[in-house]
């Protein structure tokens, strides 16, 4: 396992006697994503800002590699990471100058600030808007510029508070997708927080739900999807079937994921031999005991053994492993039709246009 | 012949002591106003010192009090003049508590009173414009990177506009107040008279003309100093 960057031990965070943020033990290893996710209100804000050491906890601890980070050294460890918030917080200023920021904080020479800068400028497409006042940039060229001026300082710990939940959709994907690139290029650990399920299946490696002020789950974005901790988890995350595969063939909006030896149709426009995300809904997914001789539209068929059932609302969920771990939420009375048990075979059919892909 | 050089040479007295009597006035007048201009900088250059710090602290701190002390400088943008130069004046008598500092009818007294008149106007409008950022900016200067002084910095070059308009609202409010520097300065000719209370004092002799004069002066001195101002300021807005 790669080394642990940051580390948080013990974590409580309280506001007028409520506690907001309840974190026992987390870690973060040197070169991964690790997407925070959670309901408004979570925490996640008060997480990401109590890493950046600009909220003080009422106990706990952070250790930046080994050492605990103190009044003394906070601004060195603040001058090795950098901080995107949701809104860019431009300054009245030249996008260059905005960008040169915190370069210029850390007192390097004016060759090596403008050189960086027009690097950074470069690489997030925003060059020819060097000169322009930030006040006048779209929301899209804000956002770029405010993470071109994080980016340009080479941080050890990049920091990312929602930096797309204010741009519109098209706008949105595209720095989505800029942003996976330039975190996969420059492999920068970093800690993205979001409300957005799909934000955190693209760019996390590891996924760190948080409800309540409490962190209820961190694992790999399969794991955490499929195999939810507990209900609330399960709830908020909806999608649990998330199983990771590469398209075989692609075909007029036809599309054929390849996952552990099993052969899934799904309905995309995503090029053949791309790895994908292919997420399922429980609710989709209908089972049926009576093996194979399934009259149905849908095209995809699995076939397993029930490994878990339990009550879930009104609902029923059944966890069914067919080589891969596949949740369907059924109702009590179809339950108690089929006479369901532990350890059962069923078949799982679901339609096409239900799949959901992510391209990773 | 004679009456015409007796005739020419009363003229030529007459001439030489209106010539006088203008070069003295022109004299008057410029060192009059020099020392309005002086004595009104100084106070707005110490209240900016004062009153920036400590605006930037009110509104930066988390302090429990902090609303009370804001209503109290707010309270003391509205200082009337004339009570400032009352307790300035009871201050520097010669039987007060710094009595033995001789400062009272110098220019220094006037300047200490200014200065407390311009103090909490500079104070508070320095804590509603830095008030007036997004209170997030701070984390986010913080989060690049900037040492709690850069950041300050960073917010007063950001809050530029409304500073160098709280240090206008400063200077207007010392060039044209007559109050405290009556009081305290006693419109001593060549040494505390300053522009408005020369105007006072022209319209109580019944010289309206020249109190016409030293007004439109005054008026030209508060516009070139604010069109300074207003010139930097502006240079920023773009």
């Amino acid at each position: 396992m790669a080394e642990t960057i940051l580390s948080v031990k013990d974590l409580l965070v309280k506001r007028s006697e409520q506690t907001v943020l309840q974190v026992g033990s987390l870690d973060i290893h040197q070169g991964e994503v690790l997407a925070v996710i959670g309901p408004n209100g979570a925490g996640k804000s008060t997480l990401l800002l109590v890493l950046a050491r600009l909220l003080y906890p009422q106990s706990g601890q952070i250790y930046f590699r080994g050492l605990p980070i103190e009044q003394e050294n906070e601004l060195s460890y603040r001058r090795r990471i950098a901080l995107v918030l949701q809104e860019p917080l431009l300054m009245h200023q030249s996008v260059f100058d905005n960008v040169a920021s915190g370069l210029r904080f850390r007192g390097l020479p004016r060759t090596e600030v403008k050189h960086r800068t027009n690097e950074w400028l470069e690489r997030l497409e925003i060059s020819r808007l060097y000169n322009r006042q930030a006040h006048r940039l779209s929301g899209g060229e804000a956002q770029r510029a405010s993470l071109a001026r994080a980016f340009a300082l080479q941080p050890e710990l990049l920091l990312l508070d929602e930096p797309f939940s204010a741009l519109d959709a098209p706008t949105r994907s595209r720095m989505l997708q800029d942003l996976h690139a330039l975190l996969s290029q420059t492999s920068i650990t970093t800690v993205f927080i979001t409300h957005d399920l799909d934000e955190a299946l693209l760019l996390g490696d590891r996924v760190a739900v948080l409800l309540g002020g409490v962190l209820c789950q961190v694992g790999r974005p399969q794991d955490v999807f499929t195999a939810p901790n507990d209900g609330e988890v399960a709830a908020f995350v909806g999608v649990e079937t998330v199983i990771a595969g590469k398209v075989a063939v692609s075909k007029n909006g036809q599309v054929i994921v390849k996952a552990d030896g099993l052969s899934l149709e799904a309905v995309g426009d995503i090029p053949t031999g791309r790895q994908v995300l292919f997420c399922l809904r429980p609710e989709d997914i209908t089972l049926s005991t009576s093996d194979g001789n399934v009259v149905s539209s849908a095209r995809n068929h699995l076939s397993g053994h029930i490994t878990r059932i339990s009550p879930s609302g009104p609902l029923v969920r059944v966890v069914i492993d067919c080589g891969l771990p596949v949740v369907a939420l059924i109702t009590r009375g179809s339950a108690n039709d089929m006479k369901l048990v532990e350890g059962q075979p069923v078949t799982a059919t679901f339609k096409a246009t239900a799949v959901h892909l992510i391209p990773r | 012949m004679e009456v015409h050089l007796s005739g020419g040479f009363a003229l030529a007295v007459c001439y030489k002591n209106h010539h006088d009597k203008i070069f003295r006035m022109t004299a008057d007048i410029f060192e009059v106003t020099l020392l309005s201009l002086k004595v009104s900088l100084f106070a707005t250059g110490i209240s900016l010192f004062i009153g920036l710090p400590f605006g930037t602290w009110l509104a930066l701190s988390q302090l429990r009090g902090r609303r009370f002390i804001l209503s109290l400088i707010n309270t003391g943008m509205a200082l009337p003049p004339v009570v400032v130069g009352l307790f300035v004046a009871m201050t520097l008598w010669r039987s007060g508590p710094l009595g033995n500092l001789h400062l009272i009818y110098t220019p220094i007294a006037i300047i200490i009173a200014q200065t407390i008149i311009a103090a909490p106007v500079v104070t508070g409008l320095t804590a509603s414009a830095l008030q007036q950022l997004d209170p997030r900016l701070r984390l986010q200067l913080l989060g690049l990177g900037a040492s709690p002084i850069q950041m300050v910095i960073s917010l007063w070059r950001e809050a530029r506009l409304p500073l160098l308009a709280a240090l206008m609202a400063g200077f207007g409010s010392v060039i044209s107040e007559v109050g405290a520097s009556m009081m305290v300065g006693g419109n001593i000719r060549h040494q505390t008279r300053v522009l408005t209370t020369a105007i006072v004092l022209e319209t109580g002799k019944g010289e309206f003309q020249n109190a016409i004069a030293l007004s439109i002066l005054l008026l030209i001195l508060a516009y070139l100093v604010n069109l300074g101002l207003t010139i930097i300021q502006q240079r920023g807005a773009r």
